[in-house]
């Protein structure tokens, strides 16, 4: 990918994301009301939300927090301008790693209770989806020989051909980075949350709107590496990926819906299991193959 | 800017007889289905607009109930949900308790009822929201008065 391009597919990044998110994050509560039963709110809801959080009162429990908050949001807009921009994958992953450090970092400088608890739960969950996310990283190298994004979109053939495995683990684990039932044990989206907010219990006002703006960068970019599997040198590739994307996000919203939350214990063993079963059975077979 | 297209809700129990609760409860339901107007019931009084409350006050729920409003970001509005709430009540004379919840907070909407109906509850949360409108347009004209 020559830099003009880019920067230009980094720019729309930027610009666009918000708008993906907000759709998608809409779509959502439309979804999971009518899977209730229910009218469910206006498909704007989300953007009405955000809006009126940054015109509420700002109440900052420490200016530290406020910091790590915007630490939050700079580095996931930064995840995903490497990953846009065709850069290194793990790269990637490991600036996504260090942006959700600082919104637990964030919850755990304030002195509440369910804050700290809350930041206690996202360090599980971030334990128990890490060691995917780094297979995944991985398995990209093994299929395409490179962990470079701009090379993986090059392939010649898509890299779910070679390793499904890794790619329905590294599916599972978005469960728990869209913060969906059975696995939304730090926060929810929803109001279905057993312990209050969690994560975002100390967070107020305009804080918790640029979380919420963080939070459409990160799950826009975490799905788009899930499309990253279904791309290939053919452009046609990207409508397949898109499609997928959407699929994946359906299915992600009905098992919200369907299954009751649990325990970390379950969730670390589910998660663990799953890597180690399919990222690493599948790792085993493409190194027999090679042979 | 309207910020009444998104009010988020925090119910707090004062000293109810758990009458008013579980129709609090019951208008958050499926049947009722609260979050066609964008509401939400947070459990959080920070990130809360609306505050519902039900049951008089009593000594042990005074300074809880102060807090909760203190630690919600303004503009904000109560809702006094429950003749309990909004005077004392069959409570009225008892010796623990102080009345309805103005007495401690300022009230912006009174929805009587022994127990409250969904129906009435949920009209009185739409009053409540085109108030909290209003709270927020002073609030800019007091900003720009101000500098």
């Amino acid at each position: 990918m020559s830099l003009g391009i880019a920067i230009l597919v980094v720019i729309a990044y930027i610009l666009l994301t918000p708008a993906v998110g907000l759709a998608m994050e809409g779509y959502d509560r439309v979804l999971t009301a009518r899977m209730q039963g229910r009218k469910g709110p206006p498909l704007l809801q989300p953007l009405y939300d955000i809006q009126k959080l940054f015109n509420k009162q700002a109440i900052v429990v420490n200016n530290l927090q406020t910091v790590l908050v915007l630490g939050f949001v700079i580095f996931t807009i930064f995840t995903g301008c490497i990953f846009f921009a065709g850069g290194d994958i793990l790269l990637v992953f490991f600036a996504h790693s260090l942006s959700d450090m600082f919104l637990v970092l964030a919850a755990c400088s304030a002195n509440s209770p369910y804050s700290s608890l809350g930041a206690q739960r996202e360090f599980i969950q971030m334990m128990a989806y890490e060691p995917m996310t780094l297979l995944a990283a991985i398995g990209f190298y093994m299929v395409c020989g490179s962990f470079n994004v701009s090379d993986i979109i090059a392939a010649d053939v898509p890299a779910v051909m070679k390793a499904p495995g890794v790619f329905l683990g590294y599916a599972f684990i978005l469960v728990i980075k869209f913060r969906k039932s059975p696995f939304d044990l730090a926060t929810s989206h929803h109001a279905h949350q057993e312990m209050v907010k969690g994560l975002t219990q100390d967070i107020s006002g305009r804080s918790l709107g640029w979380v919420e703006v963080g939070d459409l960068y990160e799950q826009v970019q975490m799905l788009a590496i899930a499309g990253l599997f279904f791309v290939w040198r053919n452009p046609w590739s990207y409508l397949l990926a898109f499609g997928v994307c959407m699929a994946i996000y359906f299915t992600m919203i009905l098992v919200d819906n369907v299954y009751p939350r649990v325990k970390w214990q379950p969730m670390l063993a589910y998660t663990w299991a799953i890597t180690f079963i399919l990222g690493g059975g599948n790792f085993l077979i493409l190194t027999m193959l090679k042979r | 800017m309207q910020i009444s297209k998104s009010p988020w809700l925090l119910h707090y129990d004062a000293s109810s007889c758990n009458g008013c609760d579980i129709e609090v409860l019951a208008s958050t339901t499926p049947r009722f289905d609260v979050e066609r107007f964008g509401i939400i019931n947070t459990g959080n009084p920070k990130h809360a607009d609306i505050l519902v409350v039900t049951g008089g006050v009593n000594n042990q729920t005074r300074m809880v109930l102060k807090q909760l409003y203190s630690q919600m970001p303004d503009p904000k509005v109560v809702v006094a949900a429950g003749i309990c709430a909004c005077d004392g009540g069959i409570f009225k004379e008892c010796y623990n308790i102080s009345g309805g919840i103005d007495t401690v907070i300022p009230v912006d909407v009174y929805v009587p009822g022994c127990a409250v109906r969904p129906e009435a509850l949920i009209d009185g949360i739409v009053k409540a929201i085109a108030i909290l409108d209003e709270k927020r347009s002073k609030q800019l004209i007091m900003k720009q008065k101000t500098g």
